[in-house]
């Protein structure tokens, strides 16, 4: 029997046991973050009205869709690289191979960041501060909320990298970076929402 | 290196590929409603049906080759605890939606 997401396999002895437990578990922790998000969009799309813009700036006026492009980009690579991150660990390749995927990822984690910052920072700019609409409080409370999640992330992976050097791949330690996989790959899912609804769905109306 | 070296070294590349696949799909998946969008090649409402599309193919191509998914030999109360949440949020989603945006209409 597999448990969703990457299985370390037989051949990993006791982390491989413990997986079983707290993957399930980081689902249960997934699936109620999962709900938040969804809520957030409900409240976003509900919001998405003249009566919501309240005559504030619209999509249109604040949006920059070559920034959210390159972010898209990016979140979708650092995807990949936690996978490569992930077989390393499965397939025992060693804690420098393990860790400079996963510093990849983190530099990919962070550009993103940057990105996002700077849009946010360029919206203020033009007026578009929370307390402007309706439209515009549901906006900041779900595209930062995202950001937030991509911040505990790269935290996360920090720390990771320091248990690897601290502690080696010690089972604890695997079925950490586990869990930290299937966040990072939740967080890129969560993104998909994002750019599809608020994103595209804005500036194409 | 052993016999065992080897097929593990195999499995590898081909979880490589699996990776590179699913990596790919959401590349052109992500492309499409970009594509769509910046060079306004449909009307509004054929536009949003299309990247509504590409948004959940995405997220099975995401759920099936990155967080390793599928229909086949899984811990069924992982599976159930998936399905069973997103359907609360599809009945809260869609509800606030549907009630909210009945309201927005009267106003």
């Amino acid at each position: 029997m597999k448990h969703p997401g990457i299985n370390l396999g037989p051949h990993h002895g006791t982390a491989h046991d413990q997986a079983e437990k707290v993957v399930f578990g980081f689902w249960v922790f997934l699936m109620s973050d999962l709900i938040i998000f969804g809520l957030m969009f409900a409240t976003y799309v509900t919001m998405t009205n003249p009566v919501g813009m309240a005559g504030g700036p619209g999509p249109k006026h604040v949006f920059d869709l070559a920034s959210v492009f390159a972010q898209t980009m990016i979140l979708l690579t650092s995807s990949l690289t936690f996978g490569m991150a992930s077989l390393a660990i499965r397939h025992e390749q060693g804690r420098n191979i393990i860790s400079i995927w996963l510093y990849v990822t983190l530099a990919l984690g962070l550009t993103f960041l940057v990105f996002e910052a700077r849009d946010f920072t360029s919206m203020v700019g033009l007026g578009a501060v929370p307390s402007r609409s309706g439209y515009l409080s549901a906006f900041f409370g779900l595209v930062p909320l995202h950001g937030l999640h991509v911040m505990a992330g790269c935290l996360w992976i920090m720390v990771m990298i320091l248990q690897i050097r601290a502690f080696g791949m010690i089972p604890l330690v695997k079925t950490r970076l586990l869990r930290l996989g299937l966040f990072w790959h939740f967080l890129d899912l969560v993104w998909i929402g994002i750019f599809t609804i608020v994103y595209l769905g804005g500036i194409g109306t | 290196m052993s016999d065992l070296d080897y097929l593990d070294d195999r499995n590898y590349w081909r979880e490589v590929r699996h990776y590179l696949i699913g990596f790919g799909l959401a590349l052109a998946l992500t492309l499409i409603p970009f594509a769509i969008i910046y060079w306004k090649m449909l009307a509004f409402k054929p536009a949003l049906t299309v990247i509504g599309l590409c948004a959940l193919l995405q997220m099975v191509v995401h759920l099936r080759f990155f967080l390793h998914i599928d229909l086949s030999r899984q811990k069924r109360e992982d599976l159930q605890l998936i399905l069973f949440s997103v359907l609360l949020l599809a009945i809260m989603a869609l509800g606030t939606i549907w009630i909210i945006g009945n309201l927005g209409m009267r106003m």
